[in-house]
């Protein structure tokens, strides 16, 4: 299986490769990308200079141009995918019928794998865009259980890539608007959830909080972790309950799931965070290489080393990780 | 212009169902979208149920009757659900899966894109045009100006433009999951529900922790808490060329608030102020009232 590495900058680049990824993803600096935050992302200029280093290393680059193109911004999407066919990247990631058909009419040789943001659950979702625009991948939403991604596998059109660390979105990707219900930004046009600019931390005498828009996502009291306030994964009341009523804060976490993963056919295991630091893509990538690499080397003996979980837990969020929907009492 | 009755998004009783839909007939609607659209695990009625429904329905009234798909297939079973909906001979299908699309087009069937199809741009509703798209009810987060500049940019490209339909009043669905939020609420696992969400027709209300109601948990959809309502910006709508209105099902006064839209379209002047939300229309965060923070 490959391993598929993130990079929000040229420095988490260049971690990814030097940890071992087989392929690294990223994206222009503006809202065709579905990462787009402040101080985030390529200029032209450094993206050239982080393919040298791809190419130098036998590696893959891939470009996300993965938000759905707004109608008077057309041009900025129409732009975004001529850079990344221009620039000889291995692949453009996208989830736009439109930008998809673009793509595949204006450069036919253009390598293009269904983005997450696409909203493919099922093996006929994909081969709609397998066959209207040639899809040679797809990355699934993390909503379905292991036997979910099985079947999906085994009746797909092209191969499966699936979220193995991460920050964990529950809802189905590309079908959610929590956060342009509440902000006025949405995944799906800006590129963003919960942004940054509508967050707000306060003292208060009893505890701190946290605000999206001026909606309280939490309280914390001292001494407990604070999370960032995403819609998702604050603590609400329902039927008078104060809980995670979405979710935990809790980061996705596969590494006990290789042997399976492969065992269905994934072909692909993406780690998210274009979002995180080099730091943090040192971290992951050089324990998802050494997990992979171990695997490969004896399948059969596949354990999950105590360290390499201690390692991921430090950079997740909450210091908490799961199987997501992966696990079965979710289904 | 037209107004259309959405599927219901709750998990009502069989009875619940048929009495809502007979009340229905009777009401001055040009379109009736039916059938289960969120949870393949809610049985009240059974496929064959929804299209035997959906037929009585349309020897009973003049509305025009859709059968809606669900919006998140994840099991084998419920894709071959979905097959069988797209396969039943003789209604329209409101297909709110590409998997539905994909379906459809396959047997060059006409049909409806429903709200939870990703569609933003003239040439993204130009693709599935091509693959049989006739009505379009936009993504609910969409503005009037985002639609604005999609016909304008259907204009300069020279696409034509399916029906559109707005998703004009109603609980507004903003997020789908493998999650059951209801079980979890009631703490069960999900595949061991007991159909708790049918103890709550309208949903249950997701509150923060100062008592702001934020959102509306429906099973594995997340709804908003307010009521989505657009009936003020009727002559707007109707001056930019939207074709039909969207009413989505609540469990009480359904005939009033057909009531009000059907004396517009007579004619009335729509009220200035309205009960509900209306950010999204006016490229707002969808949870404001734009009109009480002055952003009008």
């Amino acid at each position: 299986m490959q391993l598929v590495c993130p990079a929000g900058s040229l420095p988490a680049l260049k971690a990814a490769v030097r940890q071992g990824a087989d392929a690294v993803y990223t994206g222009f600096r503006d809202d065709t990308n579905a990462r787009h935050f402040a101080g985030l992302n390529f200029t032209e200029k450094q993206l050239q200079s982080g393919l040298e280093l791809i190419r130098r290393e036998g590696r893959q680059l891939y470009i996300a141009v993965n938000t759905y193109a707004l109608p008077d911004g057309w041009p900025r999407w129409q732009r975004a995918v001529d850079q990344a066919a221009d620039l000889g990247v291995d692949a453009l990631i996208a989830a736009d019928p439109g930008v998809l058909a673009y793509a595949s009419r204006r450069h036919p040789a253009l390598r293009l794998h269904l983005s997450v943001q696409g909203s493919a659950t099922n093996a006929a979702a994909l081969t709609f865009y397998h066959e209207r625009y040639g899809i040679q991948r797809a990355v699934l939403p993390r909503v379905l259980s292991l036997a979910q991604v099985r079947q999906v596998a085994a009746g797909s059109p092209v191969p499966i890539e699936v979220f193995a660390f991460g920050s964990l979105c529950i809802m189905a990707e590309g079908r959610c608007h929590l956060s342009s219900y509440v902000t006025g930004q949405s995944p799906n046009l800006c590129g963003v959830c919960s942004p940054a600019s509508a967050v707000r931390w306060t003292q208060e005498p009893e505890a701190l909080s946290s605000r999206l828009n001026e909606v309280l996502i939490d309280r914390y009291v001292e001494g407990e972790a604070a999370g960032y306030p995403t819609l998702c994964k604050g603590r609400f009341m329902v039927n008078g309950k104060r809980f995670h009523a979405l979710e935990e804060p809790t980061s996705l976490n596969t590494l006990a799931l290789i042997p399976e993963l492969d065992a269905v056919g994934v072909v692909a295991v993406k780690v998210e965070g274009r979002q995180r630091s080099p730091a943090y893509v040192e971290q992951v990538a050089r324990v998802w290489r050494q997990a992979l690499d171990s695997y490969a080397r004896a399948p059969d003996r596949f354990a999950v080393e105590a360290g390499w979980n201690q390692a991921l837990a430090s950079v997740s969020e909450g210091s908490q990780t799961t199987l997501g929907a992966y696990h079965r009492a979710w289904q | 212009m037209k107004l259309t009755l959405g599927p219901i998004l709750f998990y009502w009783s069989r009875e619940a169902i048929i009495d809502f839909y007979a009340d229905m007939a009777t009401q001055p609607l040009d379109v009736i979208y039916l059938g289960e659209t969120v949870c393949a695990k809610r049985r009240a009625l059974s496929l064959d149920d929804w299209l035997g429904l959906a037929r009585d329905l349309r020897e009973a009234c003049d509305a025009e009757v859709v059968v809606s798909g669900l919006a998140l297939i994840e099991a084998a079973s419920e894709l071959s659900s979905l097959r069988r909906l797209c396969d039943n001979g003789d209604l329209l299908v409101e297909a709110n899966d590409m998997a539905a699309v994909q379906f459809l087009s396959e047997r060059k069937l006409p049909f409806v894109g429903g709200p939870s199809l990703n569609l933003y741009n003239a040439f993204a509703v130009a693709e599935l045009m091509n693959a049989g798209m006739l009505r379009w009810v936009p993504p609910v987060e969409c503005s009037q100006a985002l639609l604005e500049h999609l016909q304008q940019q259907a204009r300069d490209q020279a696409l034509s433009l399916p029906e559109l339909e707005v998703f004009a009043w109603g609980y507004l669905p903003l997020a789908y999951s493998a999650r059951c939020f209801t079980a979890r609420a009631e703490n069960r696992p999900k595949d061991d529900c007991g159909f708790i969400c049918q103890h709550y027709p309208e949903g249950i209300p997701l509150l923060t922790q100062e008592g702001q109601p934020l959102f509306t948990l429906n099973g594995i959809q997340t709804m908003s808490a307010g009521v989505c309502n657009l009936l003020a910006e009727y002559p707007k709508m109707r001056t930019m060329g939207v074709d039909a209105l969207r009413l989505s099902p609540r469990a009480t006064d359904m005939g009033e608030v057909i009531a009000q839209f059907q004396a517009v379209r007579q004619g009335q002047q729509p009220p200035v102020l309205v009960d509900g939300c209306n950010g999204y229309w006016h490229g707002q965060p969808g949870m404001l009232r734009v009109e009480e923070v002055g952003l009008c």
